[in-house]
């Protein structure tokens, strides 16, 4: 499947990817592509599901549908979906690292990172029983591994403190000893979750340092919140909300993408039906259009059902799952605004025609009422298009 | 009203005011407790009537003591703890460097343990050393050795096992049954023995590897009651719990043999007087020598990828597959490994006993194994040694406190206090040391000095 260039420029490519729990969607027909040598960035609200595609990314979850493909620079392919956990970052060569850090706290740095390079040596040591016997090869192969950890210790500016144990380290430190783990796997993709969480802005100036470092041979994948990390160092954007990519391009046009503002900002009904028509967005308005889901679908039947489903789902499960209350997803929000008034459906019910109607007098006195049935539209759209996205649950 | 103190705690009470009011405290709840305890003694009398016995004199003897205690612990010794907890802090703090014995301690043991049969045939003559290179040298290693293997499950890859002496036990048997039975040689055996425990720990480990700390601990303990209930059960095979007899013994590879009618039996070719010691002798060393073998694997297994992932598994096993560690197999291997020392100790318990019955693979072995591990600290192969010393031994002396009962009258058996001196060490090691007695973990590999990780970091593994 890569035999066309195109899609071996691509070093990641996630095609429909869904991740059910039960009945809660945390991932619902997510696609994108990450390109070798650059860094894409997984951005989007708490809850988002971004931790989610990273655990299905790196095999801690088994997705329920779609396909991840990984394309390694010798022109091999691995469908990560299919392969075992740990034979991810061994024959796909994907490393990632956690949002709560997970290091050998008992061990020390060099050990840390003599661990990470587990495979390469345990096929060196004879799988255990040449290494028994101090055979040469072994040793060679020992030496070899604490010079490319001594390497990565540098770079990671840990070296002076490379014989104490991992746990006495600053949390910042922690966060680069663990980068420096993963890279010493070898990986052709890194994925990061939140590297540059709880740091200080010059640890994260330091972080963004390294991650650029590391871009040069090593295409990177980041989930990240802070925004000035995402916008200096990442090449790529995609933006997720609710287990749905509601963005993805350059910094510079996900910046400016209403929706993504919407929801990241949650900004105000009113405020939204103002960024929407100054912005005009031509673009969204039409592939809203063309959705199925924008008006004529089952609309106002589908948000009857939506509502009494969501709450009996919610009584019933264990209190995992959280029910997102209507019209919680901004960005959906904007789409039903930008719906409503491109096409000017014959939804809802009566007072939606009038909030239609509303649109051609001046906004701000009518701001109060249309915000209320846009809600409602917002929620009849959401369900049309995605029946269980009534509850979701987190994803850490 | 939270904020108001009440005012009789700010008023300074004079410590031996204080220690009276605590001494008598100390003496009321005394009284409490042991009225029914010491002062009321139900017995028989002779025509097997149930009488109670009053011992007043006792029960105010106790009460007087506890009270007393109490008053001289709150009056004198609390204060003179704080003052020399004070001027020590007042001193300037001085790096002890650490003595000749600390610094040489492993290569002072070797030594030691390398001449310690030849010591006791010098000091009591054969006959008389049979007992402590018997009772005490082999009795020791043998758990050490245990202990040792049982580090490599618990104290590295942090598996919690409450079962390791079913290894223990398939070990035993498989050389009492193949030697009485095919009449082969300990050494095919001992190798053999070990790979049937291995065997068997891959068997235990496949379905217990998702399980993880208490949980794993109940089925590791179950199948070391499985494995001893089918020695009992199967009698056509095992001989029940009338055990199997006339074990071999172990010969000189082959080459001299320790039966006394046996042409070739050591005293003759040797032209040296008949004594039972040389078997000891010999066993002893071969003990240490497997002792010795399970040591240097051990190290060399920390040193290898193998060895360093059993360790990352016990620190945090999702971050090891997110390294591509594939930690079903390294599980595998920590169980089969330390299974296999545990069969390594096994045949050679059937060999020096000459007589195995389930009676000997009891839980309570598994319990003291483990306590062994946990009390000299897990993963450290010089603090186990000692924990096995202090333990095996204590237990061991007590038989030789015969003398006591000038003290304690004479139907006072210092053997039966075995379990409340193996409760008390364990109680006082771990309020002293909560991580054994090393505590601290040696790192496998470094980059300019090596330098002991203190245990507040190391994890104790959670499956």
């Amino acid at each position: 499947m890569n035999t066309t260039p195109s899609s071996s420029d691509f070093i990641l490519q996630v095609e429909h990817l869904s991740m059910k729990f039960g009945g809660l969607v945390a991932i619902g027909d997510l696609s994108f592509q990450a390109r070798r040598g650059e860094i894409t960035a997984l951005i989007g609200p708490n809850g988002a599901g971004k931790t989610t595609v990273f655990n299905c990314i790196t095999g801690f979850y088994k997705p329920t549908e779609g396909m991840i493909t990984l394309n390694k620079r010798d022109g091999s392919t691995y469908l990560l979906e299919r392969l075992p956990n740990h034979e991810i970052p061994a024959r796909a060569n994907v490393a990632r690292t956690f949002q709560n850090i997970r290091l050998f706290s008992g061990m020390t740095l060099l050990e840390n990172l003599l661990v990470a390079q587990h495979n390469k040596l345990m096929k060196a040591s004879g799988y255990t029983f040449l290494g028994l016997f101090g055979f040469p090869s072994y040793r060679q192969a020992s030496a070899e591994s604490i010079e490319l950890a001594r390497h990565w210790l540098e770079k990671a500016d840990l070296v002076d403190r490379a014989d104490d144990p991992a746990g006495d380290l600053p949390y910042g430190a922690q966060r680069r000893l663990e980068i420096a783990r993963a890279m010493c796997t070898g990986p052709e993709l890194l994925c990061l979750d939140e590297p540059a969480a709880g740091l200080n802005p010059r640890e994260s100036a330091a972080l963004n340092e390294l991650l650029m470092d590391i871009k040069n041979s090593t295409s990177i994948l980041l989930i990240e919140h802070d925004m000035s990390v995402v916008m200096q160092i990442s090449d790529h954007v995609v933006v997720l909300e609710y287990g749905r990519k509601i963005s993805d391009g350059s910094p510079q046009t996900v910046r400016t993408d209403p929706r993504v503002i919407a929801a990241y900002l949650g900004v105000d009904d009113e405020e939204v039906e103002e960024v929407l028509t100054e912005v005009g967005d031509e673009d969204v308005i039409e592939q809203l259009d063309t959705g199925p889901d924008s008006a004529h679908g089952p609309g106002n039947s589908a948000s009857m059902m939506a509502g009494p489903v969501s709450d009996s789902v919610e009584h019933a499960d264990e209190g995992e799952r959280v029910t997102v209350s209507k019209g919680a997803s901004k960005a959906a929000q904007v789409d039903a605004r930008a719906a409503s008034i491109a096409s000017n459906p014959q939804p809802a019910a009566k007072p939606a025609a009038k909030s239609s109607a509303a649109k051609v007098a001046p906004k701000k006195p009518a701001a109060k009422a249309p915000a209320a049935k846009a809600d409602s539209a917002s929620k009849g759209t959401q369900a049309a298009a995605k029946p269980t996205s009534g509850k979701r649950g987190g994803d850490k | 009203m939270a904020a108001t103190v009440s005012p009789e705690r700010d008023v300074v009470v004079p410590p031996i005011q204080r220690a009276f009011r605590e001494g008598l405290y100390a003496g009321a709840i005394a009284l409490g407790l042991f009225v029914l305890f010491i002062g009321l003694r139900t017995d028989q009398n002779i025509s097997n009537e149930l009488i109670l016995v009053q011992r007043w004199l006792l029960l105010a003897l106790v009460v007087i003591a506890t009270a007393v205690g109490r008053f001289l612990y709150v009056g004198y010794a609390q204060p003179a703890m704080e003052r020399a907890k004070a001027e020590k802090a007042k001193a300037p703090a001085v790096v002890a460097e650490p003595g000749f014995v600390r610094q040489n301690f492993n290569k002072i043991g070797i030594v030691v343990l390398l001449l310690y049969p030849i010591a006791m045939v010098l000091a009591f003559g054969f006959q008389g050393s049979l007992k402590w290179v018997d009772n005490f040298g082999i009795q020791i290693l043998i758990y050490v050795m245990l202990a040792w293997g049982l580090n490599i499950v618990v104290g590295l890859a942090g598996l919690l096992d409450l079962g390791y002496v079913a290894f223990y036990a398939v070990g035993a048997y498989a050389y009492a049954l193949l030697g009485t039975h095919f009449g082969l040689s300990f050494w095919i055996l001992l190798p053999a023995a070990g790979c049937m425990a291995a065997f068997w720990g891959v068997m235990l480990g496949f379905p217990v590897l998702r399980l993880r700390g208490d949980y794993l601990a109940i089925v590791t303990l179950a199948f070391g009651e499985i494995i001893r209930l089918v020695i009992i059960n199967w009698r056509e095979v095992t001989n029940g719990s009338a055990g199997i007899s006339g074990i071999p013994k172990v010969s000189f590879f082959g080459l001299m043999s320790f039966n006394v009618s046996d042409p070739n039996y050591i005293a003759k070719v040797l032209h040296i007087a008949q004594s039972g010691a040389y078997y000891k002798i010999f066993l002893y060393y071969l003990i240490l020598a497997l002792c010795f073998l399970t040591a240097f694997v051990t190290i060399r297994l920390r040193r290898l990828p193998v060895g360093r992932a059993w360790e990352a598994l016990r620190e945090d096993e999702i971050a090891c597959r997110s390294l591509g560690i594939n930690t079903t197999t390294t599980k595998l291997t920590a169980f089969a490994t330390g299974a296999m020392f545990g069969g390594f100790a096994g045949s050679f318990f059937a060999a020096r006993q000459g007589f195995v019955s389930p009676e000997s693979f009891v839980f309570l072995e598994s319990a003291i194994i483990l306590a062994i591990v946990v009390l000299g600290g897990m993963g450290s192969l010089g603090g186990i040694a000692v924990a096995a010393l202090v333990m095996i031994g204590g237990t061991e002396i007590l038989r030789e406190l015969g003398f006591l009962k000038v003290v304690f009258g004479p139907d006072f058996t210092p053997e039966l206090y075995r379990m409340l001196l193996f409760g008390m060490a364990m109680v006082i090691v771990m309020l002293w040391k909560p991580r054994g007695f090393v505590g601290s973990r040696e790192p496998t590999a470094f980059l300019k000095e090596r330098r002991a990780v203190s245990g507040s970091f190391t994890k104790e593994g959670h499956g």
